[in-house]
């Protein structure tokens, strides 16, 4: 490839990632503007900070939705991880309709899933509140965290497993012992991808959420509504940051020893 | 082999009730209330009708289903124009960074596209960012009207869209054979030829996977619309909160639906497809 081309793919992929990260570096910015109104620079400011700490209903919807994040990621890692395994190592009878029906679930509108959600917690009358939006994003969880740790997998060597069999180990000892501390990394990426998702939804929670359980991004579409607000600058840089750490995080771990 | 048997019974049982009552079970209950009479008291009653299906081609639905594609069309192509160069030029910059570009990419991927929207708007108002720096460059000498408009509800798709436009690309990019594109240079082919004759139809699994990826939430992403583009800009998405959420039809809503997931069957039909044509296999 001749320098000339080199200098313009490096030209644009600058820009575009300029304009996928100065939105948010300016929002971040301005979450620190010693001004209410304006979009000019005025100062630095701790205050839209300190009065985002002293909202309580705002505390009380960010508690219920780091509780149902981690809850939610907890049990989708869990069966997630069962269901990788099981993809994975066993030859069943309808495989092949199990990788398709989650494949379809990474591609499906969240909001036909969400409103589906929605009709099958009416009928079998689970009221709108923690118990149907821990149901909905364990399901919207799951195809996430199966793909992410059955990546991971394509990576191991199955005679690892006949190995463990030939030396008399049983199904149960080659689980704690074999598979997962070998699928380890890609099951904290899990975990924290799943609680990224969780904790950042709008579009199924937006449905399957009822009066008795508010819950931080439906709080913040609420009061997008209404416009640009400092201390929504605020609330918004501090949850941006957290998914940033955990989405790296779960990166790094992907990424370690990828071909031990 | 008797603990085997008890391990991949209860992991296989476990995954498939889930997904039976909360995906198959509940998407079976949406296609039943598509086809139920729409009710004050029960929301939905017997008998069947197919009525919901039929008032979907009421001029006003037909009207807001052709602007939501029209918007999410063109949302895609914008993403994939932007998308193809990108993730091409990725594939070729130095293996030491590409890794961490690649990080830099997957972050928006997973970050909430809610504060995304957000941020967008407090660059376009009014008296925003854009309008402030074009105003004191003296590029322009009235604020420009982008908020409230179909613009800002395509600049909003886009950028919230792009990634998943770009990664389904640089998967695909990233396994092309070199050998093919070297054997085609010996053999005297022009860099546009190796483009339209190698390159493109292999890249096609890529381009549709893409092009599914953000055509399906740019017509449903509602909240998008919903804070960019005002009151008058109605997508499918918007139409279905509004038929569930304010008007309480959710036999219509359910109808609207399914329009959607048969939209979806389409798309991934032309995907496995494409799929078996350049005979790539890849799970993403």
């Amino acid at each position: 490839m001749s320098k000339n081309q080199n200098k313009l793919g490096n030209c644009f992929l600058g820009s575009t990632y300029a304009f996928l990260y100065l939105p948010i570096l300016i929002l971040i910015a301005l979450s620190f503007n010693n001004a209410r109104y304006s979009t000019t620079w005025h100062g630095f400011s701790w205050q839209w900070y300190s009065l985002l700490f002293q909202d309580t209903d705002l505390w009380i919807s960010a508690l219920h939705s780091l509780v149902l994040g981690v809850t939610a990621g907890c049990i989708s890692t869990l069966l997630g991880t069962l269901a990788a395994i099981a993809l994975f190592r066993f030859k069943f009878q309808g495989k092949s309709l199990l990788q398709g029906l989650i494949f379809v679930l990474i591609v499906i509108p969240d909001i036909v899933l969400g409103i589906a959600l929605l009709m099958l917690f009416s009928k079998i009358q689970v009221p709108l509140g923690f118990f149907s939006l821990l149901l909905a994003h364990i399901t919207f969880c799951l195809p996430f965290v199966i793909v992410t740790i059955f990546g991971r997998m394509t990576h191991i060597d199955k005679n690892i497993f006949e190995a463990a069999k030939d030396l008399g180990a049983s199904e149960f000892i080659i689980f704690f012992k074999v598979t997962i501390p070998m699928l380890l990394p890609a099951i904290i990426a899990g975990l924290l991808l799943s609680f990224t998702l969780s904790f950042d939804d709008v579009m199924i929670s937006y449905f399957v959420s009822g009066p008795s359980f508010e819950i931080l991004p439906l709080k913040i579409f609420a009061m997008a509504k209404l416009g640009i607000k400092p201390e929504l600058n605020a609330l918004c840089t501090i949850i941006f940051l957290i998914t940033i750490v955990t989405t790296f995080s779960a990166q790094l771990f992907l990424r370690k020893n990828k071909h031990a | 082999m008797k603990h085997n048997n008890y391990f991949k019974v209860f992991t296989l049982t476990s995954i498939w009730a889930w997904l039976s009552i909360f995906v198959l079970l509940s998407f079976c209950m949406t296609l039943i209330a598509s086809l139920l009479t729409p009710n004050e008291q029960t929301i939905f009653s017997l008998p069947f009708t197919l009525s919901n299906y039929t008032q979907l081609f009421n001029l006003i639905y037909v009207k807001i289903f052709l602007k939501s594609l029209y918007l999410a069309l063109l949302c895609t192509s914008i993403c994939l124009l932007l998308g193809y160069p990108f993730a091409y030029f990725l594939t070729k910059t130095n293996e030491k960074y590409r890794e961490f570009l690649l990080i830099l990419l997957i972050i928006p991927f997973w970050t909430s596209s809610l504060i995304r929207t957000y941020a967008i708007i407090a660059i376009i108002k009014t008296k925003g960012v854009l309008n402030t720096l074009l105003i004191s460059l003296g590029i322009i000498h009235h604020p420009l009207q982008l908020l409230f408009t179909n613009t800002a509800v395509i600049i909003g798709l886009v950028y919230n869209l792009l990634p998943f436009m770009i990664l389904p690309l640089y998967a695909n990019l990233e396994k092309h054979d070199q050998s093919l594109i070297e054997a085609a240079k010996d053999l005297g082919a022009t860099k546009f030829t190796i483009f339209k004759r190698i390159t493109l139809p292999l890249s096609m699994p890529g381009i549709i996977s893409g092009a599914i990826l953000v055509i399906l939430p740019s017509m449903t992403l509602f909240y998008i619309p919903d804070l960019l583009g005002g009151a008058k800009s109605l997508l499918l998405g918007n139409l279905i909160e509004y038929q569930f959420l304010t008007a309480h039809n959710w036999s219509q809503g359910s109808a609207t639906s399914m329009l959607l997931t048969l939209l979806m069957g389409l798309l991934l039909i032309v995907y496995w497809h494409s799929m078996k044509k350049t005979n790539t296999k890849e799970f993403s």
